[in-house]
């Protein structure tokens, strides 16, 4: 039988998560024996290339290319989870949510002190993605099946998360690891 | 014409410094009054500045932050400057069953600016707040503090044609309602509505006789005749009365007090304010008799912020009964000391809530306490407190004259007595009704002749609503409890709306100390609009009850543990009518939209959404 395959994406997010993932440290070994790596950062695959078991999603939904790539996900993986603040609730980049999308980017773009005046403009290129009027959660653009909280979430999380979900049994999380403070 | 000429720069502060001193003389140096000195500033101007937040921030040793605090807490306490006719009309359902959404529309037409604004000239502004007791009378508002009832265009007009003339509020009150709404002290339009009244609450009363005879007993068999009544909180909980004092009593250390909780919030409730009106001896002896029999020589009234209009006639009770020794030193000639003062509320519906209701009357923001310990340990002062709703204090007066068998024989074996129901909505005879516990739901709605009844919202929205499969059940603590609240809908009513304006209620009084209430009610609503709007699933059904029990068993009080109930309660009584707004067959329908959500950027940079982006 061939091994579970998995892909991952960072959308509206930092990174951390994926950090997180890399500190399951010498773990990634046995990870490696477990699963096979479809696109993911990890392996720098652009594009799916076949059915994905299982689909890690780091942050939320700011532009439509966060969007585009989201349901890509939804439709090649059997599962999927939101993996860290920023995908479950917009996180970070949320906190742009309550402030007026014009404003928003007249500070960055316009009236920011690093901005040269005779240059100042609001990017409008036809390449670059379409900025949402906010912030969104991934699972309110497409099904998502599990929630992985934490900013990010511990590294301890994610394996226990992943080898349950391979191995068919319920999660066994310790409090200190379930615990924000 | 003014007297005073305002650009000169010394007067304004010459000005605040004289009321804010004369407030410190009045009160003394004692945050314990800080809502009475901010609503007293207020009164002067409409508003409460800056400069006075610091003058008295220093005078009472408090930050500035406390103050704003407290100011931004409650609802009529405001910080902005307002018109000089501040309009609040009230938006609880029956008031937009009543045709709220044309009143208002006349207010904006008329005064020239929106709800939530200030009319330009400064004269009007319009505001908009939770059930203000008046659900037998909608719609009804506050304007400066003085109650308008059943409001239509023709008589808005009129009053804003008055604003512009610059008549006085109370001037503008025309005819008076019932009873004593139309003492020289109260003069309100407001009706009392009593449609029927019964042999507790509304029955036989000599002012006088129950504190005699209770100071003839000793405070021990008092809560005895309590107990054996088995009288249970009229407030909503339901706690057993006579208990609640002797735990009370039981406190040997410091002094102790009694509050009575005329905080009334509940939406469609309203019998609190009738039995103010018509029976305030009543209650005020029942607060003399709680005090006999816990040991206490002082009773707060916490006084919703909506019966302002109250509050000179209760005033004018108190000081009658003091002449009559009844209240005051050495009570009826028997050596027992009590007495009595209003403390005001300033409009925030979980003030109602005991331990926030003290938080309040202690001149804080009215949120919630942890607990244990309860009130009757450590409640006003730390001290301990028995809180006790309006109608359980009368009906306790009526149990020590009458006595405990008297009171059994009515009722049923655990809900003994009678209960003020407020009956308002889709009925010819809305108002109170004094009815012994045990009656049904069709009982009722006969009474009240009610026709083509869908629905029946028992004990407000943090209630129950029933289907005509429930209208056999009964109302007692056993079986549908309520503090009173009754709202009726009739089959052309949109359950929907109503589901919609209870969750609003709920966002908007949470107190926001837990996550679950301040955060899970608005995820509530989202839900619930996304299956108003025709975009659920059963996924959705599942969550809002999924949801619904984690807001209920992990918010601290009572206002979070029962605010999604009006969810909860439709869905399970009304469940096909959910069920014919949701796609049953979809797995997941989004609430996104990217063509809406790319929209503002689109405007922005003046680029142009395609089907690539959707598809790409
Ligand atoms: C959010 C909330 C609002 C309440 N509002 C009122 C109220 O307006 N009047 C009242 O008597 N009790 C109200 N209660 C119940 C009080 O906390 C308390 O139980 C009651 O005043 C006790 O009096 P009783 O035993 O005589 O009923 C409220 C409770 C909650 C949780
Ligand atoms: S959840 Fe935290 S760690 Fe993960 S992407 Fe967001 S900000 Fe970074
Ligand atoms: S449940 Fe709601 S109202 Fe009650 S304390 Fe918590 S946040 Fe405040």
């Amino acid at each position: 039988m061939s091994k579970p395959v998995i892909a991952t994406a960072s959308l509206a997010g930092c990174f951390g998560c994926h950090m997180s993932i890399l500190d399951i440290d010498e773990r990634i070994l046995d990870l490696i024996e477990l699963v096979e790596f479809d696109k993911s950062p990890i392996d720098d695959i652009k594009n799916f290339s076949r059915p994905v078991d299982i689909g890690l999603i780091e942050g939320g939904c700011c532009n439509s290319e966060n969007v585009e790539v989201l349901r890509a996900f939804r439709k090649n993986c059997r599962i999927l989870i939101s993996v860290g603040e920023c995908a479950i609730m917009g996180g970070l980049p949320a906190m742009r949510n309550t402030i007026p999308l014009r404003e928003c980017l007249e500070e960055a773009y316009l009236h920011s002190p690093t901005v040269a005046p005779e240059d100042a403009v609001i990017p409008h290129d036809e390449e670059l993605p379409l900025i949402l009027n906010r912030a969104y959660p991934c699972h309110e653009i497409v099904k998502v099946d599990y929630f992985l909280p934490g900013c990010p979430p511990n590294a301890d999380l994610i394996w226990e998360a992943l080898t349950a979900l391979l191995q068919g049994r319920p999660l066994k999380i310790d409090y200190p690891i379930l615990k924000y403070d | 014409m003014l007297f005073y000429d305002i650009n000169k720069p010394n007067f304004m502060q010459g000005f605040l410094m004289s009321s804010i001193k004369r407030l410190l003389k009045k009160y003394g140096k004692n945050r314990l009054h800080l809502i009475t000195f901010l609503k007293e500033l207020q009164a002067e101007k409409g508003f409460i500045a800056e400069k006075e937040v610091q003058k008295l921030a220093e005078a009472l040793g408090l930050s500035m932050t406390e103050i704003e605090g407290v100011i931004t807490f409650y609802h009529f306490l405001t910080d902005k400057k307002p018109g000089k006719y501040v309009v609040y009309l009230n938006n609880s359902i029956t008031s937009e069953m009543a045709g709220m959404e044309e009143v208002a529309r006349s207010f904006e037409q008329e005064a020239g600016c929106r709800f939530g604004e200030t009319s330009a000239d400064g004269l009007i502004t319009l505001l908009q707040t939770s059930c203000i007791g008046m659900n037998d009378q909608e719609p009804a508002a506050l304007i400066n503090d003085v109650v308008f009832t059943c409001l239509n265009q023709e008589k808005v007009k009129k009053i804003v044609a008055w604003m512009r003339q610059g008549k006085p509020v109370q001037e503008m009150v025309e005819e008076f309602g019932d009873g004593a709404n139309r003492h020289e002290l109260v003069r309100a339009m407001v009706k009392n509505n009593i449609r029927k009244a019964g042999p507790v609450v509304f029955g036989d009363f000599k002012p006088g006789e129950a504190i005699r005879k209770a100071l003839d007993m000793a405070p021990e068999e008092v809560i005895e005749e309590v107990k054996k009544a088995n009288l249970l909180g009229r407030g909503g909980a339901g706690f057993p009365t006579g208990l609640k004092w002797e735990f009370c009593r039981k406190e040997k250390n410091g002094e102790h007090y009694v509050i009575c909780n005329a905080d009334e919030g509940e939406p469609g409730t309203f019998k609190d304010r009738v039995i103010l009106t018509e029976r305030p001896q009543m209650v005020f002896e029942g607060m003399a008799i709680a005090g006999y029999a816990v040991g206490a020589k002082l009773g707060l009234l916490y006084l919703r912020h909506e019966y302002t209009y109250l509050k000179k006639y209760l005033e004018h009770v108190l000081q009658k009964m003091r002449e009559e020794g009844i209240l005051g030193q050495n009570i009826a000639g028997k050596g027992f000391d009590f007495d009595i003062e209003i403390k005001m509320g300033a409009g925030a519906y979980v003030c109602g809530e005991e331990s926030a209701l003290i938080e309040s009357a202690e001149g804080k923001r009215g949120e919630p306490r942890d607990r244990p310990p309860f009130p009757v340990q450590k409640g006003y002062l730390n001290q301990p407190t028995t809180v006790n709703n309006v109608e359980t204090l009368a009906t306790a007066t009526q149990i020590i004259t009458h006595g405990a068998g008297w009171f059994r024989s009515m009722g049923t074996p655990v809900s003994a007595g009678t209960k003020v129901l407020s009956v308002s909505g889709d009925c010819e005879k809305p108002g109170i009704y004094e009815v012994e516990f045990g009656l049904t739901i069709k009982e009722l709605l006969e009474m009240v002749e009610a026709r083509d009844t869908l629905a029946v919202q028992v004990g407000g929205p943090s209630g129950n609503c029933i289907s005509e499969a429930g209208f056999d059940r009964k109302i007692c603590y056993s079986d549908l409890a309520t503090g009173g609240s009754i709202i009726i809908f009739n089959k052309t009513r949109d359950l929907f709306a109503v589901v919609r304006n209870f969750l609003d209620f709920f966002i908007e009084e949470s107190c926001g100390w837990c996550v679950p209430c301040r955060a899970g009610n608005v995820l509530l609503r989202k839900k619930f609009e996304k299956i108003a709007a025709g975009r659920g699933t059963l996924q959705d059904l599942k969550e809002i009850e999924a949801w619904g029990k984690i807001i209920k068993s992990t918010s601290r009080c009572g206002l979070g543990q029962t605010s999604p109930n009006p969810v909860l309660t439709t869905l399970a009584n009304f469940r096909e009518l959910y069920e014919s707004r949701i796609n049953k067959e979809a797995d997941f329908i989004p609430e996104f939209d990217l063509k809406e959500a790319v929209a503002e950027a689109c405007e922005i940079t003046g680029r142009k959404f395609t089907e690539e982006h959707e598809h790409a």
